[in-house]
């Protein structure tokens, strides 16, 4: 069964550290360590550490290289032009079908990262490649390039004391340079996926376990797996690929269109986006409050008893103790407050329309209000 | 980790025979394997709960797991606790953590199970 399945430079740490090891798009991942709740917990009081190496890393150089990617993805680079600065944007197809959603980080002088999806690793590279002019440099970093995310209250102060008394961390959404432990170079991204304030730490795949050694010679870090991740993010309602958004929806119905603005153009799926818009989309990503037991994938949503959607992701929020879901809904049953059923199994539970986050006070929300 | 005054049988239950009534929970295998309980569904005191047959589910954060009963009988008491507190079945599966009591409908239904050895060397071959 595991055969062909890849794994990351952390996977021997995975395994000392007695991690549960399940297959994620084609990878070896860790699951959980002490147990999913338990991580969560720690990431919200004091400070995780994610193995990420799994996910893509994509250069693209150049003379152009910003009026190329403009035409990639639906947000506007304008608005990192300063070096340093980072961007969440989706890019889609000609029809508006989400193909990944990437951040983009301007990394140099006519020079940009790309972080995406590991499971959309080879369609990404593939359009994006099939989409950039002659003269453009694009490599797929991937492979060489280790990621490990340190999150929650504590992970600022972590990483301040490897990075050294000179080293200015860089703000919310912006990646920097620097040496950890006296000897580490890293990229440092004040970015993440749990709603905490941290950072993901991109290094050479050679150096990943010392890195990932040194976070964990801290008694505030733990270890956490893909469990958490998952619970972490849904908490906050972001969203996840594959679950959320696939190339069957558009951003303006998963509820993207804060990265998709009006006024820029001619990017691919521009046109499709624009029409979608004035029409008014049928369908809307809404949050839901699910009062008992945990609602999962595909589970349907119903209205009067009538099924009117299927949950789009869900589980238990271990920091609300009850089950929370992502479903598109008819826009008309998209209002906050509004009342619908999951079918979990043989029962059904009442759900209660939210607008995500589901979770509001984080270091996150109180590094950002 | 296997109690040896408790009978086991191939689906992870523990039974304790006290006269003719059963308590039932989940093995200390059961509960590691699960991870975190956060939702434990249980019959209700009278219900009939038939050996081999779904009587509940456990639930964590990633998966829902059946409760195949080993025996058959009805439901005497069902342990409240499990509402409020799920994880009990985590902390305490011998214990706290039990499931049901049954009044057996066939005691000769518990020479069927396994005892504390066999059960271990079941989840031997298992792991």
């Amino acid at each position: 069964m595991t055969e062909d399945m890849l794994r990351t430079p952390l996977y021997d740490e995975h395994l000392a550290l007695g991690a549960r090891i399940v297959p994620f798009a084609g990878w070896d991942m860790p699951v959980q360590y002490a147990g999913i709740i338990e991580e969560h917990k720690a990431v919200r009081a004091s400070a995780g550490v994610f193995d990420v190496c799994h996910m893509a890393e994509f250069r693209i150089f150049g003379p152009g290289a910003l009026e190329a990617l403009q035409t990639i993805v639906t947000n506007d680079l304008e608005k990192i032009a300063e070096l340093g600065a980072a961007l969440y944007t989706v890019m889609c197809d000609e029809d508006g079908g989400i193909i990944d959603d990437l951040i983009v980080y301007h990394t140099g002088d006519l020079e940009y990262l790309i972080i995406a999806n590991a499971s959309n690793r080879q369609t990404d590279w593939d359009w994006i490649t099939s989409h950039l002019p002659d003269g453009l440099e694009a490599v797929d970093e991937s492979d060489r390039t280790g990621l490990i995310a340190l999150q929650g209250p504590k992970a600022i102060e972590i990483i301040s004391e490897l990075a050294g008394d000179d080293f200015e961390l860089p703000e919310r959404f912006h990646i920097a340079e620097a040496v950890l432990g006296g000897d580490l170079p890293v990229l440092l991204a004040r970015t993440g996926y749990t709603g905490e304030d941290g950072v993901e730490i991109l290094c050479h795949e050679s150096h990943a376990v010392r890195v990932w050694r040194l976070l964990l010679s801290f008694a505030e870090v733990s270890p956490c797996g893909l469990g958490a991740r998952d619970t972490l993010r849904l908490e906050m309602g972001y969203p996840l690929y594959g679950s959320d958004m696939d190339r069957g929806v558009d951003p303006i119905s998963a509820g993207l269109g804060w990265v998709v603005p009006k006024t820029k153009s001619g990017y691919i799926g521009a046109e499709a986006i624009a029409r979608i818009r004035e029409r008014g989309v049928e369908r809307k990503l809404v949050g839901l409050i699910v009062a008992d037991g945990v609602p999962r994938h595909e589970y349907p949503v119903l209205h009067e008893g009538t099924e009117v959607g299927k949950v789009a992701s869900g589980t238990f929020s271990p920091t609300l103790g009850h089950g929370i879901a992502t479903a598109y809904v008819p826009v008309d049953l998209s209002a906050p407050g509004t009342e619908l059923v999951v079918a979990i199994r043989k029962k059904e539970s009442a759900a209660t329309v939210v607008r995500p986050p589901f979770v509001k006070q984080t270091s996150l929300s109180a590094l950002t209000s | 980790m296997y109690p040896k005054d408790l009978k086991y049988d191939k689906e992870h239950e523990w039974v304790k025979v006290d006269g003719d009534i059963a308590i039932i929970g989940i093995s200390d295998f059961a509960q590691e394997q699960l991870g975190e309980v956060v939702y434990v569904d249980l019959p209700a005191v009278g219900d009939e709960i038939i050996a081999g047959e779904s009587f509940g589910e456990v639930e964590s954060v990633k998966s829902v797991s059946e409760l195949f009963s080993p025996l058959s009988g009805d439901i005497v008491e069902v342990n409240e606790m499990l509402g409020d507190a799920p994880e009990t079945v985590n902390e305490d599966c011998y214990g706290d953590g039990w499931m049901v009591k049954i009044k057996m409908a066939d005691a000769a239904q518990t020479d069927d199970l396994m005892s504390a050895d066999e059960y271990e060397a079941f989840v031997a071959e298992e792991a």
